[in-house]
Parts: C-alpha cells; sequence; structure tokens
C-alpha cells in the first residue's frame, strides 16, 4: 500500500515538473531577452554619445537612404506578423502551414538581411566603413549587431523547420518555435528602436 | 493538458484578430514616423516629439500584441522583468548621456 502510493505520487510529480519545463523554459527565454536588450542600451548609449562625431566625414544625412531603411522596416515587420500566423497554424495542428509560414518568414529576413548587407557593402566600398569615423563605429556596431540576430535567428528558423519535418509538432518542438517567435518579434522591436533613433533621427 | 499550460505562457497565446490588429497598428506608426521625416516642413522638434512618441507607442503595441504581454497573473513575472530591464536602460543611457555631455560642457 505504501509503495503504492508513493509510486503514484511519484509519477503525478514528475507530471507536474514536465508541465512546468516548457514554462519555465518560455520565462528563461524571456529573461534571457531581456538581458539582450540591456546589451543593446549599452550599444545604443554608445551610439547617442558618439552620433555626432563625424571626423571630417559623412553624416548620417549624407549617407541613409530613408526609403530604403523603410524597405527594411517592411521586410522585418512582415516577416514578423507572419512569425505570428505560423505560431497560429501550430495550435491547429496544420503542420504544412507551420512550415510555409516558418519558410515565408525566413525569406523575408533573408530579403532584411541582405538589404542591409548590401548597404554596409556600398558604404564601406565607399570609404565610409567603421573605421571612418566615430558616429560611424557606432552605426556598424549598433546596426551590426542587430544583424548579427538576426541572422542567428534565421539558422534557429532554419533548425526548428527540420526538426518540424522530420519530427513532426511534437511538445518539445512546439516549445522551441514558441522561444524561435519570441526571439524574432524581440528583434523586430529593436530595429524599431535603430530605424526611429539612428535612421529617421539621423536624417532630420 | 500540456496544451493548455503552452498555451499560458510566452508567445504562444494570441488570435488572428490580434495579430492582425497588432500588425496594421505597426504599418501605420511606421508610415506616419516616415511621412513625418520625408515630409520636411514641420518644424523640428515636432517632428521629433512625433517620432519618438510613434517608436514608443509601436514598441507597446509589438509586446501588447505580437509577444502577449499584458497584466493577467501568468504574465506578471515576465512584466516584472521587463520594467526592471527598463530601468536598467534608463539608468545606462540616461547616464552615459548625462556624463558625456557634462564632460564635453568642461572640456570646452
Amino acid at each position: 500500500m505504501r509503495t503504492d502510493a508513493l509510486t503514484i505520487d511519484f509519477a503525478h510529480d514528475r507530471d507536474v515538473e514536465h508541465i512546468d519545463t516548457f514554462g519555465n523554459r518560455a520565462f528563461g527565454f524571456w529573461i534571457y531577452l531581456m538581458s539582450d536588450l540591456i546589451l543593446f542600451s549599452a550599444i545604443f548609449a554608445t551610439f547617442a554619445v558618439l552620433r555626432h562625431n563625424y571626423a571630417g566625414g559623412p553624416t548620417g544625412k549624407e549617407l541613409f537612404d530613408l526609403p530604403y531603411a523603410f524597405g527594411e522596416t517592411m521586410f522585418l515587420l512582415f516577416s514578423s506578423f507572419v512569425c505570428g500566423l505560423a505560431v497560429l497554424a501550430v495550435h491547429h495542428d496544420r503542420k504544412g502551414l507551420v512550415l510555409l509560414g516558418l519558410a515565408v518568414t525566413f525569406l523575408l529576413g533573408l530579403g532584411f538581411i541582405s538589404m542591409e548587407i548590401n548597404e554596409f557593402h556600398s558604404m564601406v566600398l565607399a570609404g565610409n566603413g567603421p573605421d571612418r569615423s566615430g558616429f560611424l563605429s557606432a552605426f556598424f556596431t549598433l546596426v551590426g549587431t542587430h544583424g548579427s540576430h538576426v541572422t542567428f535567428g534565421l539558422i534557429f528558423m532554419a533548425v526548428i523547420m527540420a526538426q518540424i519535418a522530420t519530427k513532426g509538432l511534437t511538445e518539445p518542438v512546439r516549445s522551441r518555435l514558441m522561444r524561435l517567435s519570441m526571439f524574432w518579434h524581440f528583434l523586430d522591436i529593436v530595429w524599431i528602436g535603430i530605424f526611429t533613433f539612428v535612421y529617421l533621427m539621423g536624417v532630420m | 493538458m500540456n496544451h493548455a499550460q503552452l498555451d499560458t505562457t510566452g508567445a504562444s497565446r494570441g488570435s488572428f484578430k490580434s495579430y492582425a490588429s497588432g500588425f496594421a497598428l505597426s504599418l501605420v506608426l511606421t508610415a506616419v514616423a516616415f511621412w513625418l521625416v520625408m515630409n520636411g516642413t514641420f518644424p523640428r522638434a515636432a517632428v521629433l516629439f512625433g517620432i519618438v512618441a510613434a517608436a514608443v507607442v509601436q514598441m507597446l503595441v509589438h509586446l501588447h500584441y505580437f509577444l502577449h504581454l499584458d497584466t493577467s497573473s501568468e504574465m506578471r513575472w515576465n512584466v516584472l522583468a521587463i520594467l526592471f530591464a527598463l530601468l536598467i536602460m534608463i539608468l545606462f543611457v540616461g547616464g552615459s548621456i548625462w556624463i558625456m555631455i557634462n564632460l564635453s560642457y568642461r572640456m570646452m
């Protein structure tokens, strides 16, 4: 009798633990995102301090193409929206739809990062690389850090897509997908800050 | 049961309506900020206020509609964590700018 009761209790505890694991991971990932936010705020502070140190080089007004940055913003915003739709499809157990949504999200993210690499490339070719002035060092650090986050997000997304294709929408895969979508929406929030404080204010 | 648990955490809540309204609001706010700067006829202070306000509102829209942050009890610790991060960010950015402006003033 005693052993039976113990066994049942133990099984019950394990079950509870299992449920909590995914909730805890989502919360743990949220804490990571908050620490990442603080990292970005340090780089934003650096940019705020250095943004007028042109060292005789080009200013933001001369360098930035606002419609181009607006295009990048649209790519990222659309990809964030489609990522949300992919998460909705998970709730309806539509595996094909989830994969399609993630593929579109991936392509839009790839479009964003391609535009950014193209922008960086043409700036460096024109002699306006990060070594040109304090302003440009801070610019490349801030926008480049965001870009590398997006790149890692794309790798994350490719891995999740492969897992969905091979393992299906299992509970651990769903939980990873939720964390990926948190990461992706978070990167869009950081981009709003960059678009406003770097591009819009730089051109004003 | 695992479903129910997953559905109450992190980014997993939400409906088509919440994503669509978040997306529509973001599009409008981005377009307004872009237009304010491109137009070029408004006074500088007004444009500055307008684009910062649009950015703050859009960040809140993203947090609410895409990351489903609200005042419900499941999200209490998430809200607390972001408020703390916000405090650190204000200290970081505000403090850096304050110190550097002061330094620049004294070096002149």
